[in-house]
């Protein structure tokens, strides 16, 4: 029989802890094949963040560490500063990166930090049981926002990937999405893109990904594929916002 | 073979030591009273083809400064106390990773916005803690501009010696004056070698890992404990104070940084009036020098402890005296130096008139 599939040699054996039907586990997997295709497995330093991946380690066999909430970008560009032929990713929530780090996220952008970030936008706050994220939509009911997000308690969802790509810094920006096999293969080609921006030395990189969190959303994990297709695309536009010469 | 002997203002002297002493790399954001320092590291560091970076807050600088010491490279940042204040998060998760990198802190008048004038008053947050968790760092007072570059060499040497973070708890003072500073030999950079502990990439070895997390109460009471371990280890091997006329001293002034050097002169106004009076001075206020007061305790009349904030380390000198004698208390805050003079008379006022 040919073998056409199989999971990447640099996950661990370790069982994921993330729930039935999350795109956590997508993203990691996009990740670990690029790293080996890419043949950065041995230079990858990854930063996990706070949030349902802070055991990200546990599963992908490279040098890690965890930073404190939000301060991935932070701790990234401390560890690529001191250390440039290291390969440095940060894998960070919504609230993690637009929340509490929005700041180190917007500076390690804006100066060029030869760092990839990959985004995961899943609309809430999920490993502290599902409150309201700087990405929630308006109308959404997180445990925070009980009545539906309202522009005039809560503010507006904030656009990351488009917001990181009026800054000079990045050399690549781009969203994609995990719900269906067309759009996971887009999203491996946008990380590879990004991590090649890195190892060109061309500039700061970011994919947000829009990924599900059924668990929060109280839905089934076809339901909250759907309701990614339905109710957040049409907000969270995939698509490449910044592509700098050499790149593509 | 020494360095050369050179007049150079505290600020500058700190960053030339640092850069002596192997820092290869600087994070920070601009706070007086120590702005020169990060300016001169600004300049000074590129020439030496090694690294400056203006952080975007020291919320940043301090994650930067943990990143850069998960790779095991030798890394400073400085500030000032509302400065500090903002890097106690990542000072807590340094201190449960393990990893050494060396923080100056230009102490300033406090609380909140305070002022810029040299105060005393962030002894309780560099000594007890300041982030959460139960953790340490090694907390060095220096007390003249040349003991401070003297200390900066001690300070990454125990960092990595201890994998752990070295607090320089400096004030205003010592940075504003000019004083002839002697520097040591240049520490050879291309000697150090990256630790095997660190995060760099894998390569052939198995990962390694640099986390302050572990969700089983069990095993991060094990990380706990090995910590504990750890700062048992460090008070036993590195405590360390000065003793000033303290031989056959009758009454101890006791004091830390500035104000212990300014105590220098009072001692010996004391002694010129025939008052047998000595300095204890610790040089680690974390870890403490405790025995050292439970010891003078059995010689001395009274102790006589000032500093330039409310009795912060008087605590811990009760606690060294152990009751045993008075421990009498003078202090100055809000950013106002005492003199020698002025010292001298509280000093009377307890003898029992001036
Ligand atoms: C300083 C700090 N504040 C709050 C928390 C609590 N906390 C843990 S995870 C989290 C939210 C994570 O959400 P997100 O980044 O969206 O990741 P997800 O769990 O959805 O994957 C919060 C607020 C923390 N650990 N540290
Ligand atoms: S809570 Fe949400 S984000 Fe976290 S593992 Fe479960 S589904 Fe995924």
């Amino acid at each position: 029989m040919k073998l056409i599939y199989k999971a990447p040699e640099t996950f661990t054996k370790k069982p994921t802890t993330y729930c039935p039907g999350c795109t956590h586990g997508i993203a990691h997997r996009l990740i670990a094949e690029l790293l080996e295709e890419m043949d950065l497995v041995k230079k990858a330093v990854i930063v996990w963040p706070v949030g349902c991946s802070v055991f990200g380690y546990d599963f992908i066999d490279t040098d890690a560490t965890v930073a404190a909430h939000g301060r991935a970008c932070a701790m990234a560009t401390g560890i690529k500063r001191a250390h440039p032929e290291s390969f440095v990713i940060t894998y960070q929530g919504d609230g993690d990166l637009a929340s509490i780090g929005m700041a180190e996220t917007v500076h390690a952008a804006a100066r060029g930090e030869l760092i990839t970030t990959i985004f995961i936008n899943n609309g809430n706050f999920g490993m502290t049981g599902g409150q309201m994220a700087p990405t929630t939509l308006i109308g959404q009911v997180t445990t925070t926002s009980p009545y539906g997000r309202k522009p005039e308690v809560n503010g507006f969802p904030i656009h990351v990937a488009e917001m990181l790509a009026t800054l000079d810094g990045p050399a690549y920006i781009a969203r994609a999405s995990l719900d269906s096999p067309q759009h996971i293969n887009q999203a491996k080609n946008f990380i590879r893109k990004a991590f090649k921006a890195q190892l060109l030395g061309l500039g700061y990189s970011l994919v947000e990904l829009v990924s599900t969190c059924p668990t929060n959303w109280k839905m089934t994990p076809v339901e909250a594929l759907e309701r990614v297709r339905k109710e957040v695309l049409p907000v969270f536009p995939i698509g490449e916002f910044r592509v700098v010469k050499g790149v593509e | 073979m020494m360095g050369e002997r050179l007049l150079m203002k505290g600020s500058e002297a700190l960053a030339e030591a640092a850069i002596r002493a192997g820092a290869q790399i600087f994070f920070g954001y601009p706070i007086t009273p120590q702005n020169e320092t990060p300016e001169y590291f600004s300049r000074r560091m590129p020439e030496l083809g090694r690294k400056y970076v203006q952080a975007e807050s020291e919320v940043a600088s301090i994650n930067m400064v943990y990143g850069a010491a998960a790779t095991g490279t030798r890394v400073i940042t400085t500030s000032s106390s509302p400065g500090i204040s903002l890097m106690q998060e990542g000072f807590s998760y340094i201190g449960n990773s393990n990893v050494p990198c060396v923080v100056v802190n230009v102490m300033r008048g406090g609380p909140g916005l305070g002022n810029i004038a040299p105060a005393q008053g962030d002894y309780f947050q560099a000594t007890k803690g300041g982030g959460h968790g139960d953790y340490h760092s090694i907390v060095l007072a220096p007390h003249t501009v040349q003991e401070q570059c003297d200390l900066m060499y001690d300070a990454f040497e125990l960092a990595e010696k201890y994998r752990i973070m070295v607090v320089v708890l400096s004030d205003g003072l010592l940075g504003q004056m000019m004083e002839p500073v002697e520097f040591k030999d240049w520490v050879d950079v291309s000697k150090l070698k990256t630790p095997d502990w660190a995060i760099v990439g894998k390569g052939d070895r198995p990962r390694n890992l640099i986390s302050s997390f572990e969700l089983d109460p069990e095993g991060l009471e094990k990380m706990n404990l090995a910590l504990q371990e750890k700062y048992k280890k460090i008070a036993e091997n590195e405590t360390r104070y000065e003793l000033y006329m303290m031989d056959d001293a009758e009454y101890a002034l006791t004091g830390f940084g500035t104000v212990a050097r300014i105590m220098k002169t009072t001692v010996k106004m004391l002694r010129e009036k025939g008052i047998k009076a000595g300095l204890i001075r610790p040089i680690t206020v974390w870890p403490f020098p405790y025995k050292v007061y439970e010891d003078f305790a059995d010689k001395v009349k009274f102790f006589f402890d000032v500093e330039m904030n409310e009795g912060q380390m008087l605590e811990d000198v009760k606690l060294g005296v152990n009751g045993k004698k008075p421990v009498l208390y003078y202090g100055r805050l809000g950013g106002v130096v005492p003199t020698a003079e002025e010292i001298y008379k509280q000093f009377r006022l307890h003898l029992g008139g001036c």
